[in-house]
């Protein structure tokens, strides 16, 4: 292979500027950073409000989950990112439109957060719906035979369950916004991948570009794994689930 | 104090109560028991309206259960009820458990419900396991939680749905005794069990039912001296011979 290997890039000058490609990278695991947390509270606030309202028994509620559920998942991430850029802004009334293309502050920040927060929120309301699902309706009945309201019910009794029990499968998604988020440089956000693009073409060193990059989200992703395994470890319930052997 | 009058329900098609009516007076106990599938589940699951039921009318101290217009959780908040399966809420201390609706539905504070929670775990026998979790405790100690849980809320009456079946034998009796000696202290009671000799004991009256009627309603002594239906008779020798 006839490839000039040059690991220390990162610590020099990009071609038309004082920073170094460091910097560059940095900046770029920031804003990646910045879209996955503000996606990802979105997706748990959203998430478990519309899966909780996938198990109420409520018609209309029921109706609204699901076609939530559905828009949000069978839509591809790339298309729904495009769309809440270029198509939604033209949709709005014409002043809000405007405000949206010229005066809104990081633009293409708050939209990708938007849709990735979204997205991911379908997600997390099918594990939700498949814990609370999962509980034998008799913690229910014994939360209502107590004189809770239902809303108490899930406040105290039920979520509190369902919510442990779909940790593992939350820890994935959790994972998958990381991951998810460097579709985020398509609509312009200046994060990872995007800077990635920047610096293999300025500095004409792609494999170590994306060697450190690779390195970069798989720390995101691992931390997130290893946030979420305490979560799990801390709210673990004595005597109820064994410790993993 | 319970008055169930003509009540009928049915899934779909399936009738699961047909017609059934009976009374509990206060301080009563009337023990429900027949064959599994006979309905005596649903029955007292309506009484505080965790099954709906389409025909009748069950008032409990002086409330109408199936009125629309009924504040059903404040009515659940006066009738305890005790399940088989325990249905302790795990992720929470037996102290926690106890204290739970007495805060969120009473408005008690959280000291008068602690000390109100320990004063009822101490009758059952259970003070020292305040701090445990629920999986941490056997199931006859996890269904006396159970009945301090629901007298904790100073029920008017207590429903219990088959409370020793789920039990393995030898924690059967720890659980009676806790309910012989409420049951002594004059509590409304309705208690669907198969415990013949908790109903010979404390009951003053017996229903039997079978495929979703009541069959018989007699005074208890008379139920076991002379069982008046078939049915009765047929189900009282099988359980009782053996």
């Amino acid at each position: 292979m006839d490839y000039h290997w040059n690991w220390g890039i990162f610590l020099e000058q990009v071609k038309a500027g004082e920073e170094t490609y460091l910097h560059w990278l940095v900046t770029g695991l920031g804003w990646t950073l910045a879209v996955s947390l503000a996606a990802w509270l979105l997706a748990l606030l959203l998430g478990i409000t519309v899966g909780t309202l996938r198990t109420v028994p409520h018609k209309g509620l029921a109706v609204l989950g699901a076609t939530w559920v559905e828009l949000f998942r069978n839509i591809p991430l790339l298309v729904q990112m495009f769309l809440w850029f270029f198509v939604v802004p033209e949709l709005l009334p014409p002043d809000w439109g405007l405000w949206v293309k010229q005066d809104m502050l990081a633009k293409e920040f708050v939209t990708a957060a938007l849709c990735l927060g979204l997205f991911t929120s379908a997600r997390v309301a099918e594990q939700v719906r498949a814990g609370v699902g999962s509980l034998a309706r008799g913690q229910r009945d014994a939360a209502l035979a107590l004189g809770l309201t239902l809303p108490q019910a899930y406040r105290h009794v039920i979520l509190p369950q369902a919510l442990r029990i779909v940790i593992p499968p939350l820890t994935s998604e959790f994972m998958n916004v990381f991951k998810n988020s460097s579709i985020a440089f398509a609509i312009g956000v200046m994060e990872l991948t995007f800077q990635a693009r920047q610096m293999q073409e300025d500095s004409e060193q792609g494999i170590e570009t994306y060697l450190a990059v690779t390195l970069l989200y798989f720390i995101c992703a691992f931390a997130a794994n290893r946030g979420m395994a305490w979560i799990e470890a801390r709210s673990r319930v004595p005597g109820l689930i064994a410790k993993p052997g | 104090m319970i008055e169930i009058r003509d009540v009928s329900k049915s899934y779909g098609a399936t009738p699961v109560l047909k017609g059934c009516s009976t009374t509990v007076a206060k301080g009563e106990v009337v023990v429900v028991c027949g064959p599994s599938g006979s309905g005596k589940s649903t029955l007292i699951k309506c009484v505080n309206g965790l099954e709906p039921f389409q025909q009748g009318r069950i008032v409990v101290d002086g409330v109408s259960v199936g009125d629309p217009a009924t504040n059903l959780p404040r009515l659940r908040a006066r009738v305890g009820m005790v399940f088989q399966h325990f249905e302790l809420f795990p992720h929470m201390s037996v102290r926690r458990n106890l204290a739970l609706a007495q805060v969120q539905v009473l408005g008690r504070s959280a000291e008068e419900a602690d000390a109100r929670g320990l004063k009822l775990l101490d009758r059952v026998g259970l003070a020292a396991h305040a701090d445990k979790h629920p999986a941490q405790l056997s199931g006859g100690q996890q269904q006396r939680v159970a009945i301090a849980r629901a007298l904790a809320m100073d029920p008017v009456c207590m429903l219990f749905d088959e409370p020793t079946s789920a039990l393995d034998p030898e924690m059967i009796g720890e659980v009676l005794d806790v309910m012989v000696e409420l049951a002594r202290e004059g509590m409304t009671m309705m208690v669907v069990t198969h415990e013949m000799g908790f109903a010979r004991q404390v009951a003053q009256r017996i229903l039997f039912m079978d495929q979703g009627e009541i069959v018989e309603d007699s005074p208890a002594g008379d139920f076991f001296a002379a069982p008046k239906s078939q049915r009765a008779q047929l189900f009282l020798s099988r359980i009782l011979h053996h």
